[in-house]
């Protein structure tokens, strides 16, 4: 494994998002959305009211965030340069398959996890500074804090290697962002579920999540390792 | 790794051997035929062309010999290394392939795009490298201009500047002038031809039959299998019989009687236009002379007596007229 020819693919990648709007606003948008809508909650409330904070887990919204955001760039990773003519000249290159496919997930990984926590940071300063003070205390419960952080590369992770499993099968960059999309909300939906308190978060659920995105992370990995077939990428056949 | 080793013994990089050695390639599609027992060699420093007609298979041989594809049947050795999935990598590092289109990433700039590559081949010094490879296809003062702003010739340029950059031992160049207009096609004919110079061997597939002539030391003409091989004086020789034209002012009145029985003239016939007339011959050096002698003698006023010169194009044409199913792909 090189990690040169990975730094050449990662370091390619990141020089062309920053030149691709569509792919700036997707990464941008989305965080406000998930941002927002709970920062304006949390603010409307009073004192008084802070005691409803006590049974959900506002925090945990966030961790939409790392779950929607890779998907606008892994699904893109290859299916976009089949599409552009550019994946033919890449792979007649000695990089490895496992190489090339690290360099492009470490590129929807990285940035993903920066804005994921930048985000995170914003919202609690803000909350923090702005919030009523019972508000705040409320909001920053240690258990929720502790699993926006340790959640959030795990679940980008699955994201990544998800949404490059459905680009290398897919001919077509918008069909495989809308089947990552779909195929990443299922995370969505649970985390949405604990932060409501429908599902009870208890430390036993987050070792249990823990572990199965465990599992799924180097499942996708050996998934997608398998998927990358240089030929059927080449010409097309199945 | 064993057969990795044992294909380096066999043919080190770097000594005498051929760049290429195929024995009887195949490649299929399910039930499709890409190409079929192609068998042929290429020297080292060689300009090979590779020539056909449409869906002939040319763009898969490259790519099966790029280690893209794998073959269904048969072996080849390529910069001295078999070709089996083991040595894909290996292979990889000593050729480079020049798409029919670049495949630039367009919004990158040129230097860009080129840093990427150097480190895909783990160059040494890549700067430097850069620097020579855009110097080569004269693009040094356009480095810091994005890809997508070139015109269609300068990022066929770029391409060849990003198949130069890991100084490979063979270059496949993919119809490398298809699509540009005759100053960007004879500026990239200039950067092959001085290539060839540097003793860079070049596997050349184009359409173009002029290019083919003009650069190559050896063609082959393909379609799905082998039709000939050879270098372009060789091939029409083996195809048309050598042959004079004369050209008299009226026609003769009996060209039969003064043709027959020349010296070096095997037979003889009318041409399409009056007073114009063919004659097969076995040597033209011997032929000419002999004839003009004898219309000189018959008093013919000769206009003029020339040896009859067949292009690749008439060789190329000849194979595939004689080949149905390339006249319909033609077609």
């Amino acid at each position: 494994m090189s990690k040169r020819r990975i730094w050449a693919i990662l370091r390619k990648e990141v020089r062309e998002y920053r030149r691709n709007r569509s792919v700036i606003y997707g990464m941008a948008i989305l965080p406000l959305v998930f941002a927002i809508q709970p920062l304006v909650a949390v603010l409307r409330l009073s004192t008084e009211a802070s005691g409803g904070l006590a049974h959900e887990h506002v925090l945990l919204y966030m961790l939409g965030i790392p779950t929607l955001v890779p998907v606008f760039v892994a699904a893109y990773s290859v299916a976009g340069e089949r599409q552009q003519g550019t994946l033919e000249p890449a792979l007649t290159t000695p990089v490895r398959g496992d190489e090339f496919l690290i360099g492009k997930a470490l590129a929807a990984l990285l940035p993903s996890l920066v804005i994921a926590y930048l985000v995170f940071a914003v919202f609690v300063g803000i909350v923090e500074v702005k919030a009523a003070p019972n508000v705040a205390a409320s909001v920053m419960q240690p258990m929720d804090l502790l699993a926006q952080l340790l959640f959030t590369p795990l679940l980008a992770c699955w994201t990544v290697w998800v949404a490059i499993a459905i680009s290398t099968r897919s001919n077509d960059v918008r069909v495989a962002q809308q089947l990552g999309v779909l195929a990443s909300l299922p995370p969505v939906f649970v985390t949405v579920m604990i932060a409501l308190n429908v599902i009870q978060p208890t430390p036993e659920l987050a070792i249990g999540c823990g572990a199965l995105l465990i599992v799924l992370d180097v499942f996708g990995w050996r998934l997608v390792s398998g998927l990358f077939d240089r030929e059927r990428l080449i010409s097309g056949s199945h | 790794m064993l057969d990795q080793v044992s294909a380096h013994e066999a043919a080190p990089a770097g000594q005498p051997g051929p760049a290429l050695a195929v024995r009887g390639l195949s490649k299929r599609f399910g039930d499709r035929v890409a190409f079929q027992d192609l068998t042929f060699e290429i020297g080292r420093g060689e300009v090979f062309g590779f020539l056909g007609p449409n869906g002939a298979g040319k763009t898969t041989t490259v790519r099966t010999l790029g280690t893209l594809l794998a073959p269904t049947a048969g072996s080849a050795t390529v910069a001295g290394f078999q070709l089996v999935p083991e040595n894909a990598v290996e292979i990889r590092r000593r050729i480079a392939i020049m798409p029919e289109t670049p495949g630039l990433y367009l919004k990158l700039t040129v230097v860009e795009n080129l840093e990427c590559f150097a480190d895909l081949y783990e160059v040494a010094d890549p700067g430097d490298r850069i620097a020579a490879a855009l110097r080569a296809v004269n693009l040094a003062d356009r480095s810091h201009d994005t890809c997508g702003t070139l015109s269609k010739g300068l990022r066929q340029r770029v391409a060849l500047a990003r198949a130069l950059l890991s100084d490979p031992e063979v270059l496949f160049l993919d119809e490398p002038t298809a699509g540009l207009d005759p100053v960007a096609a004879r500026e990239v004919h200039e950067l092959i031809d001085g290539l060839r110079k540097q003793g860079v061997t070049i596997f050349l597939t184009t359409h173009r039959l002029e290019e083919a002539e003009r650069l190559c030391d050896r063609v082959a003409i393909l379609n799905t299998t082998l039709r000939t091989i050879g270098r372009p004086g060789e091939l029409r020789d083996q195809l048309f019989a050598k042959s004079i034209t004369v050209r008299t002012l009226n026609p003769l009145a009996d060209p039969g009687q003064l043709f027959t029985g020349l010296k070096a003239v095997d037979s003889w016939r009318q041409a399409g236009t009056t007073g114009s007339y063919v004659l097969a011959v076995s040597d033209p050096s011997i032929a000419a002379p002999v004839a003009t002698r004898a219309l000189v003698a018959a008093g013919a006023d000769v206009l003029s007596i020339a040896e009859s010169h067949h292009s690749l194009e008439d060789v190329y044409l000849e194979l595939i007229a004689e080949d149905p199913e390339a006249s319909r792909t033609e077609a």
